[in-house]
């Protein structure tokens, strides 16, 4: 037996023999011309592995890397390090949730449905929005679909991001609107950090975008993002980190229309950057435009609650071409593991989380600005990420290798000098002062305390 | 066993013990939020339940018990290629090493993310004659999305702006039009002929200098392999036009036939079906593109790169589409990949197809008589046949079909797809299925065949045993209740 096959050749060709069927004619249709032409590959190998022996080559790559349980990191910038409570992993490893597949048959994947339901509670729970849907990609796709789904709606091509969003989010969204021939109009935060100055041409614009709290990890004004896009008729829409939602103004409460974000700070594994989940919720009005599956409540012939796969007539396996978009396979198992993770946090932990992670930030900025080694870039309140930059004369860089051999993965070095600096809960005071001190000693500052 | 628990929502359970706490307390002063914040406080705690651990398991538990799955028995689940995830996969994928690496740390903290990526890349060009790769697509339909951006940056890098038709095949899966929709493309369905296959003559009708390129799935979503493919694939090339090969259902030729020889530009990998990681209940899954030399410099920031110091990420690509995603890709499911190409190697992968071929065609050749198939070409890794005797002479539908078949512990077909073929039923088996569990499922739907003669109430009024059974669909559209 080869790799993970039940049967031999022998028993496959008795099997097809036993309905009349040649095994050696079973390829017969591919016609010589196509069948492979190679018989020595570059890299693949003609014989599988051992099991032992694919484990032990992977634990070695594994150990090649330098890891944020080895080291202390302070990485951010849309992935952050939450922890994930023992269970989360256990439950979403039950082969229930792990080996099934999207929900088409309700009556054997209720597990699934509920599931998707409850994720779908949770985020309009957090974003004070009243639909939600099955999960996006992650949190720049999602982006880019909600841009999207606001030109949909207002059948516009123009839509407004602000530059405060974070890079790769930004790149995702003029990505997927230079495909579809939509313009996209970008804006630069204030001196304080914020996105202050939007567009004011009346009925251009389909959507203004701004991410809260955004790449540089200053919250953003949501009121005011409501104000001016709802006063030139555009739609208007925020990426908000949902550990941030314990604690700031709901995008629901602020009179926002597309809230979406990353799931990932939801206590999922950083794991070089995926599996994450992108959430979406909108207004009632625009349920009927959303892209994704979306899971509903209904009866069954008993009359019993059931959950099912519902308003179909958006996607593509039915509308195909004129679908709301192609998505369909998204992010059901990091979608539940973020729900178990907020089932087990409830909303006490949720608030500790997001309490800690922002109280620890306030720390060690502090510290850091008292050095004198370096000052806040942005003087608007942050959540739990803040963008400092070095006194002259200081080479970042330079100084976060130094910090590797001393055990620490610092900060997200950026131009002029500047490092974005993310802190969660899962630091104690004692690395944060050691941390701290090691950075001001490397810059040039007095051993702080 | 109990019958499954009635499982409330987690809003209807909470309970009144202690919140659990999972993290250790605050060690330093908590400043003042509401000053700090200002009017961006938020005041109230979060709307959501606090729940003991306890029943926080026991809720999460007894809900997945409502769960079909792969490790219960069958799941023919048509172009879905519901095999078995292998245990190994998910050890090695959550290993520290890989699980707490950050995508931002710099290059010489990852390199054995990066060499595993780029090792990865290595085999995928071997498996399907391919030049390069990009691990950014999510899934499947993402994948697609990756891949028409290739070929309209190619386009575009050569001026060559007047091209805005999808030739698209009435066979193919929806997420082909949709995606050609969000790339800006008109779509030109061609017809399939009496074969399942693509008629050649409606298709050199669809050839035009307006073509940017061709989407199709081989073997189609009728299982059949396109006979004309390395003359279908020049065709397009002739018109001008590119190939994009969309390769859910590639289990069925790996290492029989590749992509690349056939004559396409790139190609999309659902790792979610061909190589077994784990479908989630709806992902992640990951959809890897590839592509020849000449789409190589469009591909998404950044790729990895293999230099004399190490491996790295290459964000420096000025002709590069952009970005279809953050950061590098769904690492993980890409560890369970690179595990299960391994441990098969060359041999075991050509072998895994041959297993999925001889297990649909044995299942095809059990049912013939008792179910239409709708065409009589051969078939690969899956097959259609349909409920239209059944529906015409005993008012049983496919519907009712599959439904009574998951009262004999099956999970049902993929149905009413593809569209072409009316009261569809897609069955696709795949390699991991024993003889003897093929057997069990072809005697059920010869078995359901009978009774839908002798007593179609059964298949009306199916499934009989589970813990729901035909939700109102239509309530759930026309009244969304859609959180709780």
């Amino acid at each position: 037996m080869i790799g993970y096959l039940p049967m031999d050749r022998e028993e496959r060709r008795e099997m097809l023999a036993s309905v009349g069927v040649d095994l050696d004619q079973l390829f017969a249709m591919i016609p010589a011309c196509d069948c492979v032409r190679v018989d020595n590959y570059l890299a693949l190998a003609k014989d599988g592995m051992s099991e032992m022996e694919v484990v032990d080559h992977i634990k070695k790559l594994a150990a090649k890397n330098k890891n944020g349980e080895d080291y202390d990191s302070y990485l951010g910038a849309g992935y952050y390090d939450h922890y994930q409570p023992a269970a989360v992993h256990h439950l979403i490893s039950r082969s229930e949730f792990l080996t099934s597949y999207t929900p088409y048959q309700a009556e054997i994947s209720q597990g699934t449905l509920q599931a998707i339901f409850e994720w779908q509670s949770y985020i309009t729970r957090l974003t004070g929005l009243p639909v939600s849907n099955a999960s996006l990609y992650d949190a720049s796709s999602g982006a880019a679909e909600a841009m999207l789904l606001a030109c949909r709606d207002k059948r516009r091509y123009k839509v407004f991001v602000s530059e405060g969003v974070h890079p790769d989010t930004m790149e995702t969204i003029k990505t997927y609107l230079h495909a579809a021939d939509i313009e996209v109009v970008t804006g630069a935060l204030d001196e304080h950090g914020q996105t202050s100055v939007f567009p004011e041409e009346k009925g251009e614009y389909a959507g203004f975008l701004v991410q809260s709290p955004n790449f540089y990890g200053v919250v953003e004004d949501l009121d005011l993002l409501v104000q001016k896009a709802h006063e030139v008729d555009a739609l208007a829409a925020v990426s908000q980190d949902p550990v941030s939602l314990a604690i700031l103004k709901r995008p629901g409460d602020a009179g926002v229309d597309i809230a979406v974000g990353e799931a990932q700070s939801l206590g999922l594994p950083l794991s070089f950057g995926g599996p994450g989940a992108g959430y979406m919720a909108v207004t009632e009005r625009l349920m009927r435009k959303m892209p994704g599956r979306i899971c509903g409540a209904t009866v069954d012939r008993e009359g019993r609650t059931s959950y099912v796969l519902t308003i179909q007539a958006r996607e593509q396996h039915i509308r195909r071409e004129r679908a709301t978009s192609n998505i369909c396979t998204s992010q059901a198992l990091m979608a539940t593991a973020a729900t178990i993770w907020l089932a087990l946090q409830g909303s006490a932990g949720l608030l500790d989380v997001a309490e800690q992670s922002a109280a620890k930030a306030m720390y060690l900025e502090k510290k850091l600005v008292d050095s004198g080694c370096f000052k806040r870039v942005y003087d608007a309140p942050y959540f739990r990420e803040f963008l400092v930059e070095a006194k002259a004369g200081v080479d970042l860089k330079k100084v976060n290798e130094q910090l590797l051999d001393e055990g620490v993965i610092g900060g997200l070095v950026l131009d002029q000098n500047r490092m974005l600096i993310a802190v969660t809960e899962k630091k104690t005071k004692e690395q944060l002062d050691c941390f701290a001190d090691k950075l001001i000693a490397l810059c040039g500052g007095q051993e702080g305390r | 066993m109990p019958k499954c628990k009635h499982t409330p929502l987690i809003f209807e359970i909470a309970t009144k013990g202690e919140a659990s706490r999972y993290i250790r307390p605050l060690d330093i002063p908590k400043p003042d939020f509401s000053e700090w914040f200002g009017k961006a406080y938020r005041a109230e705690k979060p709307n959501i339940p606090d729940v003991d651990e306890i029943s926080v398991v026991r809720h999460y538990s007894n809900m997945s018990n409502k769960n079909y799955h792969v490790e219960m028995g069958p799941y023919p689940l048509g172009s879905c290629t519901m095999k078995y995830n292998p245990k190994v996969n998910e050890d090695v994928a959550a290993l520290t090493g890989f699980a707490a690496t950050h995508p931002l740390q710099p290059d010489s903290t990852v390199q054995g993310n990066l060499e595993l990526l780029y090792r990865l890349e290595e085999l995928l060009n071997d498996v399907t004659g391919m030049d390069a790769y990009t691990f950014q697509p999510a899934a499947g339909a993402h994948g697609e999305l990756a891949g028409l951006l290739l070929i309209k940056a190619y386009h575009e890098d050569r001026g060559d702006t007047k091209r805005n038709v999808m030739i698209i095949p009435d066979a193919a899966h929806g997420t082909n039009p949709a995606t050609a929709a969000m790339v800006g493309y008109k779509v030109r369905e061609v017809k399939s002929n009496e074969h399942g296959m693509i008629d050649l003559e409606a298709f050199e009708k669809a050839m035009g200098d307006d073509v940017a390129g061709l989407m199709l799935t081989n073997p189609n979503t009728l299982g059949i392999y396109e006979e004309n493919i390395e003359k279908i694939t020049r065709m397009v090339h002739d018109a001008g036009g590119l190939c994009y090969y969309d390769g859910a259902n590639i289990n069925a030729i790996l290492m029989h036939a590749r992509p690349g020889d056939m004559g396409f530009d790139c190609v999309h990998l659902n790792v979610h079906k061909s190589f077994s990681t784990p479908h989630g209940g709806g992902g992640p899954g990951a959809g890897p593109v590839g592509c020849k030399a000449h789409l190589e410099p469009y591909l998404p920031r950044p790729v990895v790169r293999k230099e004399e110091d190490g491996y790295k990420l290459d964000y420096d690509r000025p002709k590069s589409f952009g970005k279809v995603r953050s950061f590098i890709g769904s690492f993980s499911v890409l560890v369970k990949t690179y595990a299960y190409i391994l441990r098969n190697g060359a041999d075991g992968l050509h072998q895994a197809a041959e297993g999925a071929v001889a297990n649909s065609t044995y299942l095809r050749e059990r049912l013939k008589g008792a179910y239409r198939i709708p065409y009589d070409t051969p078939t690969m890794h899956e097959f259609v046949m349909t409920g239209e005797w059944q529906k015409e002479k005993f008012d049983c539908n496919t519907l009712d079909i599959v439904k009574r078949l998951i009262d004999y512990g099956f999970h049902p077909p993929t149905i009413y797809f593809p569209l072409i073929v009316p009261e569809a039923m897609m069955l696709e088996p795949t390699e991991t299925e024993t003889w003897r569990d093929l057997e069990q499922l072809a005697d059920a739907f010869l078995s359901i065949a009978k009774e839908a003669e002798t007593n179609p109430e059964l298949l009306k009024n199916a499934p009989h045993d589970t813990p729901i059974a035909r939700p109102d669909e239509t309530r759930a559209a026309r009244e969304p209740v859609l959180a709780g």
